[in-house]
């Protein structure tokens, strides 16, 4: 039987892999992925947590996460694509219109 | 079914109308709501309500709650009693006659509906003044009838000296009426409620108290008395106040007639004796009453003898004949100035109508201007006759009557001032049909001296200049109210001929149960010498002006010239307007340039107004640099945020 700390350590470490990439990188795409990454060690997170207390609402939560994921990269790489198309580039230190 | 309500509530109605319809649907046809309101008031006030005041039955109903907050309980209210039966009688009357007389005055203007809307207005608020039951209903019509007098003096409002006189109006009488606020507050502290039954019924309680006032302990009800007193100096153009009522004359002569004559100046009037009962617990009040009142009967008729305003003159007269209706309430006769107010309406209403025939046939104010007009307008000159035999006491017209109860009054009265007013009184009998008939023999009488001038400066520009052959009498519709007010300044007096001549004296024992009836002690023959002394001097006063303004024509100008400086001081209206204009226009004006504007509204208003949007701008200027529009900071800026938040519960835990 794995413990819960183990699935903790993993959620952990996948966050933290998420957040690193998503500070340090600059290629949009490469972001983009690590902010899934984040959603994926919640949802981690939510499935051993949801198991080890017996309660689904974790995984339904779980469930929302996914969809929100999705919707959220359909969204996502429509911007990219038309970022692209406009300045030919995908690199997010080049896009600063919305500057103050 | 309570018909009265109809009194107030027609002409209400007759506004609402014209206000919101006059303007685009009835144009020139909106005279009509307001004539059929006020002829309706009129009706009414005969029909219904004289009989049952007549009856000796008193009307006092609450209509509705105002206001109730804790013990404060105010209802709107009407009480009925022969005083205000008098004014409703007053008001009126003369409002209908006034009313149907501006069609004609006021035809083809282009505020027409406006003129008639504030007309119906007034009368409104004047008739709720006269109607009240408690002295806030009496501040509600106070304050009204002065709103309404300030539109309708300036109601040529493109014209400068017009919209000025209206300012002037309003801010002298502020001052007035700051006193009758703070009298009529002490009168709720004093009693605990406005309803004047309940005041005037426990009023002899406090005869002799004291109270702190400003620091000084004084008498309560002088205090009150004489706080009430100072609106109705300024309401009624009594010295010091009184600066405002000649430069009302701006307004077209309607107003001047009604608001101006015959109606919202006599409030005032009407307001002392109304509160007669707590006058009479003071006799310091009593005396400055009568004081005041004679002060400025004197005063406004030694001015009017030198004016050449032909309505200026007329206001002057106005000015004069209040102070001797105050002159009658300060020695106790309150019967005596009511009446006097009674027969004024007419014939100074009348005066004033008659004077606004001649201004719309020659198209300007100036009598110097006038002259020989008796052939053009025989109604007019007539009627002006008239009037003015009754204001200036012949025997046997309406102001004969009044007057002469008002001299005897004072020379009968109890009061310790009663002799020195009386003696004023007297004086003023010599110099109001002195100027009256110095008016009318300069219109009237004489050449036609106008004409020199291209452009006159008249009220009224609805018309170009006319020559002397277009001067024609006014259309009927203007005659016939005239020839109607000369019947009541004929005879409007004969309901108060005194017992001496053979009379009841009803009127004053018609208001007795409201102003009681004062002690007189003097005999049949002082009775007598009082009156013939009195009418021998007024028909001295015609004489003389027939002298002056007729025979020897040159002769005025001569004493002019032989006593310069009273000349002077009297043209000048006794430098009163200059001596205001150093003492308190300049100085408020250098105040408001100098600290308001300057410091209050420059550093202190506009710092503030402008200083916070100023600091806001400023900081959000630094602010916005954080927007810096690179994803990786907001990034950055979030992940140290949720690590701020998260290392803040674990270590707070």
């Amino acid at each position: 039987m794995v413990p819960l700390s183990w699935y903790m350590m993993l959620s952990i470490a996948v966050f933290a892999i998420g957040v690193f990439g998503f500070l340090s990188r600059r290629n949009i795409i490469i972001m983009f992925m690590s902010i899934e990454l984040m959603l994926n060690a919640v949802n981690i997170n939510l499935i051993s947590l949801s198991h080890y207390l017996q309660d689904l609402r974790g995984q339904i939560l779980a469930f929302f996460v996914i969809a929100v994921a999705a919707a959220e990269a359909a969204i996502g790489l429509a911007i990219v694509i038309a970022l692209f198309r406009n300045k030919a580039t995908a690199h997010v230190d080049e896009v600063k219109e919305m500057q103050g | 079914m309570k018909y009265y309500l109809l009194i107030p509530f027609l002409p209400l109605t007759a506004f609402v109308i014209n206000i919101l319809l006059g303007k685009e649907v009835l144009r020139d046809k909106a005279h009509w709501p307001s004539v059929l309101a006020v002829v309706g008031s009129f009706f009414v006030t005969i029909v219904s309500v004289l009989p049952q005041v007549m009856s000796g039955k008193v009307i006092n109903e609450d209509l509705y709650t105002w206001i109730v907050s804790g013990t404060f309980n105010v209802s709107v209210g009407f009480q009925i009693d022969p005083l205000t039966a008098v004014m409703l009688i007053v008001v009126t009357t003369c409002a209908s006659l006034i009313h149907i007389y501006a069609i004609g005055y006021m035809h083809g203007d282009t505020g027409y509906y406006r003129f008639f809307a504030y007309m119906s207005l007034f009368t409104f608020c004047m008739l709720m003044l006269v109607m009240a039951n408690n002295f806030l209903q009496l501040y509600f019509g106070w304050e009204g009838v002065g709103l309404c007098s300030y539109f309708l003096i300036g109601y040529y409002f493109n014209k400068k000296s017009a919209a000025d006189a209206g300012k002037k109006a309003f801010i002298v009488n502020r001052f007035g009426d700051f006193g009758f606020g703070i009298g009529v507050f002490m009168i709720f502290l004093t009693f605990g409620t406005l309803y004047y039954t309940p005041v005037f019924a426990n009023v002899a309680s406090i005869a002799g108290k004291t109270v702190n006032f400003l620091g000084w302990n004084v008498d309560l009800p002088t205090l009150i008395a004489l706080l009430l007193f100072c609106g109705a100096v300024g309401k009624s153009a009594q010295v010091p106040l009184h600066v405002w009522l000649p430069d009302a004359m701006e307004g077209p002569t309607p107003v001047s007639a009604l608001i101006h004559a015959a109606t919202m100046v006599t409030a005032g009037v009407f307001m002392v004796a109304r509160c007669s009962p707590i006058f009479n617990l003071s006799e310091i009040a009593m005396n400055t009453v009568a004081i005041i009142g004679a002060t400025t009967s004197l005063f406004a008729a030694t001015i009017a003898i030198t004016q050449n305003d032909i309505k200026r003159i007329i206001a002057y007269s106005t000015c004069s004949h209040l102070g001797l209706m105050f002159l009658a309430c300060g020695v106790g006769a309150y019967a005596a100035g009511i009446f006097h107010l009674y027969t004024h309406a007419f014939f100074k209403a009348l005066l004033f109508l008659a004077a606004g025939s001649v201004i719309h046939a020659v198209h300007t104010n100036d009598i110097q201007e006038m002259g020989g007009l008796k052939k053009y307008m025989p109604i007019t000159y007539a009627v002006f006759v008239l009037a003015a035999l009754s204001a200036g006491g012949v025997p046997g017209f309406a102001g004969f009557f009044s007057k002469d109860e008002i001299i005897w009054s004072a020379y009968a009265s109890h009061s310790s001032v009663g002799k020195l007013v009386w003696l004023m009184g007297t004086a003023v009998a010599f110099f109001t049909p002195f100027y009256t008939f110095r008016l009318i023999f300069l219109t009237f009488h004489g050449k036609y001296r106008g004409g020199h001038h291209e452009e006159h400066h008249g009220h009224d520009s609805h018309g170009s200049h006319h020559g002397e052959h277009h001067i024609h009498e006014s259309p009927k519709v203007m005659t016939i109210p005239l020839m109607l007010l000369a019947v009541g300044a004929v005879a409007a007096g004969w309901v108060g001929i005194p017992p001496i001549l053979g009379g009841g004296a009803h009127f004053a024992e018609f208001l007795k149960p409201v102003v009681g009836h004062p002690e007189f002690h003097g005999t049949h023959a002082e009775e007598w010498g009082v009156m013939g002394l009195s009418t021998a001097i007024a028909l001295c006063g015609i004489g003389l002006a027939a002298i002056f303004y007729l025979r020897k024509t040159d002769l005025p100008e001569k004493i002019a010239k032989q006593f310069s400086v009273i000349y002077n001081i009297l043209f000048h209206k006794y430098y009163i307007d200059e001596l205001y204009h150093y003492t308190i226009v300049k100085p408020t004006l250098w105040v408001a340039d100098k600290v308001i504007v300057a410091i209050t509204d420059a550093r202190i208003i506009e710092g503030i107004v402008n200083g916070v949007p100023g600091a806001i701008g400023k900081f959000s200027e630094k602010l916005r640099k954080v927007q810096t529009g690179l994803a990786h900071h907001y990034g950055i800026f979030m992940a140290a945020g949720a690590f701020f938040i998260i290392a803040l519960v674990l270590l707070l835990r």
